[in-house]
């Protein structure tokens, strides 16, 4: 019997190298959970038949490519569409013999903090259903969270997937801007998009991490990892600077208990041996924000100028001309999320607006690059909460956009700066998962999955949400 | 600074966006509210910091110009709206 819920990756290529299990029967399990309960949490938008083979399943965000294999980024204006090729992570995987359980649920475009903006529906928290999986890829973190899969890919612009990790209660790695190629990726603003990957261990994230990182020639913005991957092995965190920015701890808004689990974690990592102090990020959260909502949103309008009903996707009909087919296709086919983005993004970057907004935007992104670069030669890694909150209530951010993009306050700003972050679930707060987020220099991805898999070896955090348990 | 109905419409546009006359309401009110929360950036008087377009300190490389196989003609066509025979056909321009 396949426990799906406790099974890791790790284990389960254990149990297939072993002979304990067959691949089949390893898919078939999870297909058999997927059926059970996803009709109530909605993690899948397509589900895909057994490939063959004796790998591990793993889900992929819909806003990755797969070829023969529908990719709609949760938007109705790419419904029915069918890639005649897949994305390079894509191919790593397969080239590792995992096989593709299904496309996850995301935000339309990866635009969101909820999943609800989904154009197929919302995703629900397997802690509790009432409550959101957080977004962009709350798909992918509700599935492995609900034992659906056992690791995933998601792609992070300003933090889906370190939020849906924090909220759900797994692991969640965006790595370094350039370390994943996002070939056959649908685009949303460039130059921050990155895929990742979510997992139950530090250990598994580390493992997928190592199969789709590195140089992509179908990728120019893609470099080779200057050092292999580590996966994390020891218990201590002897010798390693832990720093704790006030800004990004004390931020406005966020909730006593996911306060004092994340000074739990850090109190921990002093007792592993770490030395913890305290440091400074002084514009970086007040301004990350801003500058996020203006360079996200510019890149958006440009790269999603591209669907016009032409060559693949939704076309509205009946159109009169051209020009009018184009306008109501992108009309009806968009959602109001990626409406507001295009609008916003477009004005940003109209004659006479431009250097007022995107240019101010890009020399903030600067000035937060500089507060870090000043931090990491203090420090080895950088650690605060994930989300200010744990998983709120379906529909209490939907009305107001800019409520919504405050659940991003605290992963923004080192996403401006290119670097790598990683979550890991670091207690309960009201029976809910509180996401402890650890920020690294550039490349710094194996201090990360050190840093985490000691953490994750002294708290114990148990990520089977109880109201599953049989 | 807040934008208005005129400028909406012209902004639309040039988004090839349609919009509805409840979404011109709806989403003009929005994002007014996004903009002006966004115009934070222009408290810092940064005319001496340089503007990062790209996260990575990347140089520009060359590489060899290699031919190789590329979709075909069925494959790239394969998801057209609508086609006709190797084309795309789209409606005609208006005038």
């Amino acid at each position: 019997m396949i426990d799906t819920l406790t099974l890791t990756a790790e284990e389960a290529q254990r149990l297939l190298r072993d002979g304990e299990i067959s691949g089949a029967e390893l898919f078939a399990a999870y297909a058999e959970a997927i059926g059970e309960r996803d009709p109530e949490l909605h993690c899948y938008l397509h589900l895909c038949d057994d490939p063959g083979g004796d790998g591990i399943p793993i889900a992929v965000k819909d806003v990755i490519g797969t070829r023969g294999i529908p990719t709609t980024a949760g938007s109705r204006i790419l419904q029915g569409y069918v890639p005649v090729y897949d994305a390079t992570v894509v191919s790593r995987l397969k080239s590792h013999g995992l096989r593709i359980l299904g496309k996850t649920n995301t935000d339309e475009f990866a635009m969101g903090s909820s999943t609800e903006n989904s154009a197929f529906g919302p995703t629900r928290n397997p802690w509790d259903p009432s409550r959101v999986p957080g977004g962009s890829g709350g798909g992918s973190a509700a599935a492995v969270a609900a034992g659906l899969a056992p690791w995933a890919l998601g792609s992070d612009t300003g933090g889906s997937i370190k939020q849906p990790a924090a909220l759900c209660g797994n692991v969640g790695l965006r790595p370094t801007y350039g370390t994943v190629s996002r070939f056959g990726i649908v685009a949303f603003a460039s130059s921050l998009d990155q895929v990742g990957p979510v997992a139950r261990t530090v250990r598994d994230c580390a493992y997928l991490y190592s199969i789709i990182a590195g140089r992509d020639p179908c990728d120019t913005t893609t470099v080779e990892l200057p050092q292999p991957v580590a996966l994390p092995e020891g218990d201590d965190l002897e010798g390693l600077r832990v720093g704790v920015p006030k800004e990004l701890n004390e931020a406005e808004g966020a909730e006593p208990g996911v306060t004092a689990a994340v000074r739990r974690a850090i109190d921990l990592c002093g007792e592993l041996g770490a030395h913890v102090g305290e440091c400074e990020l002084p514009l970086s959260v007040e301004y990350g924000l801003p500058c996020y909502y203006l360079i996200a949103p510019a890149e958006a309008s440009s790269n999603l100028a591209r669907y016009d009903g032409v060559r693949y996707g939704f076309r509205a009909t009946d159109a009169a001309d051209r020009l009018d087919m184009y306008r109501r296709t992108r009309d009806e086919g968009f959602g109001d999320e990626p409406k507001r983005r295009i609008l916003v993004g477009t004005y940003a970057l109209s004659a006479g607006y431009y250097e007022a907004y995107y240019g101010q935007a890009q020399r903030v992104r600067t000035v937060i690059r500089r507060e870090h670069d000043a931090a990491f030669e203090r420090f080895d890694v950088l650690v605060s909460p994930t989300s200010p909150t744990v998983a709120f209530p379906l529909g209490a951010r939907t009305a107001d956009p800019l409520a919504m993009y405050l659940s991003d306050l605290l992963t923004i700003p080192s996403c401006l700066a290119g670097l790598p972050g990683l979550n890991v679930p670091c207690g309960l707060s009201d029976g809910l998962p509180v996401g402890l987020q650890l920020i690294g220099p550039q490349f710094g991805e194996n201090t990360l999955f050190r840093v985490g898999h000691a953490l994750e070896q002294a708290l114990g955090f148990d990520p089977v949400p109880p109201r599953l348990r049989a | 600074m807040a934008i208005d109905r005129e400028q909406l419409l012209h902004v639309a546009s040039l988004a090839r966006l349609e919009l509805r006359e409840e979404e011109v309401e709806r989403l003009g009110a929005q994002l007014n509210d996004i903009l002006a929360a966004v115009s934070k950036v222009s408290e810092l008087d940064l005319s001496d910091v340089p503007p990062t377009s790209h996260p990575l300190d990347l140089v520009n490389v060359w590489g060899a110009d290699e031919p190789r196989p590329s979709f075909s003609v069925e494959d790239a066509l394969v998801n057209a709206p609508e086609r006709d025979g190797d084309s795309f056909r789209v409606p005609p321009a208006g005038s």
